[in-house]
């Protein structure tokens, strides 16, 4: 385990190793224990980068960068929706006077927010005046909500001894290719040093400036994650090389998500039919740029003005008319905060000290026979638990079981990016979506299921189970792998996998 | 001597920026260059800044009217090739 990742010293390591036996190991938030404990400390109530965290502390967006100075062409600056989720999509742009106010008031609304992030609609750093005058304000304001900022990475040299300045310890490069010849098939230009540059010499300019961003950052000691866009035929086997790389450089986490391609963006990959990668893809893709480096699965790809848990978005609550409206006292909304903060960390540290107590006396159960693993799909609203209705899910999380452990390894989006106007053409059922979306689960955990979805799933191969409702989700995908394991189930073959069997059920039923 | 931009602007800002005369404004539907002001960069700059930023193709003419970045050049998706695909969207 290499542990310099971000200059840290040999006591750091040390410590680290101690988070470690404090019982996180060999599941799913192991994703950090690696990391010194400085960096825990840092990220452990980050809804973006720690995996449990993002069950119980929520992030918002503002929208105050609307400007951009590259093109990407996974991206159509045209696009504006409401009923759209993704990346660079914004209902209403925002003054940094008001995002401040927004901010308060979705702090004092939401105690669970933690963190507010700048994240465009165009890049956060081309709009350096609106982005820092945000910050700025709010480092005076709300002391207690964690700042970041996420970029293309062109201007971050120029820009790093601001952040430095503005107390954000947390920045997100996206970083998708360190080959200019790759580059110029995802960028067409760059505006540089007054001038639009095409092609690979953009592309070149483009990747120094974002190898020198990173390097820079972590120098500073500023967290530095790495977003990178899964390009099928692209970028796709490249990524494993950018993961190396920067990983070396001293990245804490990487985060490999996949292309959003629909032709209804109108972007120049939805256009051209360039499609985006499959689950089963993205899952291996991730897991071979894995190696010893922090791998982020959870990330939900949300909009630069999301507001709430990852996963929803409750940015409705507070459009600019319904925040004039509300009176927000933020001293005494920062004690209700501090207070809730302070429950969740109680409730995290219980988990782990119960989990600690379980592993301790399990370790020797380990069982002798190597069964495959098996992919359980779960439907939750939060709190690490399971405690959502099959048919109200709008997406599952996705965990394997091993005889290794369980651990998380996607989530899956039932309705994908509705774009809820006339071009959508006729929807598939919701039922067939949600089966679709399961596609190779073995099994659905929920709180409650009705009969029709029921019959549906078993009918794809899919066993359905509300048994473990309230509980545990990691807790229940344990406890369902060892039955499947004293039911023999691992000794029959599995039902209804024949070859592309689950995808022609699921149009069967749409 | 002076640019204009068109309905076809998304306001995002980025010309807004960079214009050395000030000459570029909001408005209720979309930014607008004053005339009387807008210099197209001359004596300041090589080429025209807000144009040379500006993401949208054909929201920026010159003084006779011509798209600054004809339909094609920036997104790299021809003008046929757009058409296309939209009605196949349509279509669906």
């Amino acid at each position: 385990m290499e542990l310099s990742v971000i200059g840290n010293s040999s006591s750091a390591a040390d410590s680290a190793a101690g988070g470690c036996s404090a019982g996180s190991c060999g599941s799913t938030d192991d994703q950090l224990a690696h990391l010194p404990e400085h960096i825990q400390e840092k990220v452990h109530n980050h809804p973006c980068y720690s995996e449990e965290a993002h069950h119980y502390f929520a992030r918002m967006h503002v929208a105050v960068a609307p400007a951009c100075n590259i093109q990407c062409h996974y991206c159509n600056r045209k696009y504006d929706c409401a009923n759209e989720s993704r990346p660079g999509v914004v209902s209403e742009l925002l003054t940094p006077d008001q995002a401040v106010k927004k901010t308060k008031a979705v702090a004092a609304n939401i105690p669970q927010m933690t963190v507010l992030g700048i994240a465009g609609p165009g890049d956060p750093l081309a709009n350096p005046q609106r982005t820092f005058e945000t910050f700025r304000q709010l480092t005076e304001q709300a002391p207690d909500i964690k700042l970041c900022v996420s970029t293309n990475g062109l201007a971050l040299p120029a820009c790093v001894d601001e952040l430095a300045k503005h107390n954000i310890d947390h920045v997100t490069i996206t970083i998708n290719t360190v080959d200019p010849e790759i580059g110029a098939k995802i960028y067409p230009w760059i505006f540089w040093n007054k001038r639009r540059i095409f092609g690979r010499k953009g592309a070149r300019i483009l990747i120094e400036q974002q190898q020198k961003g990173l390097e820079m950052l972590v120098e500073r000691g500023i967290l530095v994650k790495v977003n990178s866009v899964m390009i099928p035929g692209v970028n796709d086997q490249h990524l494993k090389e950018v993961s190396r790389i920067v990983k070396q450089k001293g990245a804490f986490l990487h985060n490999v998500m996949p292309l959003i391609s629909e032709a209804e963006h109108g972007t120049f990959y939805g256009v051209m039919g360039q499609r985006g990668p499959e689950p089963e893809e993205l899952q291996d893709l991730q897991d071979e740029c894995a190696g010893d480096m922090n791998m982020m699965r959870h990330c939900r790809q949300c909009r630069a003005d999301a507001v709430g848990l990852l996963g929803e978005d409750r940015g409705e609550e507070f459009t600019l008319d319904k925040i004039e409206a509300m009176d927000i006292d933020y001293d005494k909304a920062m004690k209700v905060r501090a207070a809730v903060h302070a429950g969740i960390e109680q409730e995290l540290a219980e988990k782990q000290a119960k989990k600690a107590r379980l592993s301790s006396g399990a370790v020797a159960e380990e069982p002798a026979k190597q069964y495959r693993p098996v992919l359980m799909a779960i439907a939750t609203s939060g709190q690490g638990l399971i405690n959502q209705h099959f048919g109200h899910a709008k997406e599952f999380l996705v965990y394997e079981a091993s005889a290794k452990g369980v651990r998380f390894i996607s989530h899956r989006k039932v309705d994908q990016y509705c774009i809820g106007n006339g071009t959508c053409g006729e929807k598939e059922s919701a039922l067939a979506g949600s089966i679709r979306s399961l596609q190779g689960c073995e099994v659905v955990l929920c709180a409650k299921i009705g009969f029709e979805p029921w019959e549906q799933l078993e009918a794809a191969g899919i066993l359905p189970n509300g048994e473990y409702a309230m509980e545990p989700i990691e807790d229940a995908v344990r406890a369902v792998y060892q039955e499947m394991i004293a039911t023999g189930a691992f000794d029959k073959t599995r039902p209804g996998m024949a070859e592309g069997r689950l995808s022609s059920d699921a149009q069967a039923i749409a | 001597m002076a640019l204009s931009i068109v309905e076809s602007c998304v306001n995002c800002w980025a010309c807004v920026d960079l214009c050395p005369s000030e000459a570029i404004y909001a408005t209720s539907t979309h930014f607008k260059i004053a005339p009387n002001k807008c210099t197209e960069c001359e004596g300041d700059y090589a080429n025209p800044q807000c144009a040379s930023i500006c993401p949208i193709e054909e929201a920026i003419l010159d003084s006779l009217g011509r798209a600054m970045n004809p339909a094609g050049s920036l997104t790299g998706i021809s003008p046929e090739k757009l058409e296309a695909a939209m009605q196949e969207i349509q279509a669906r």
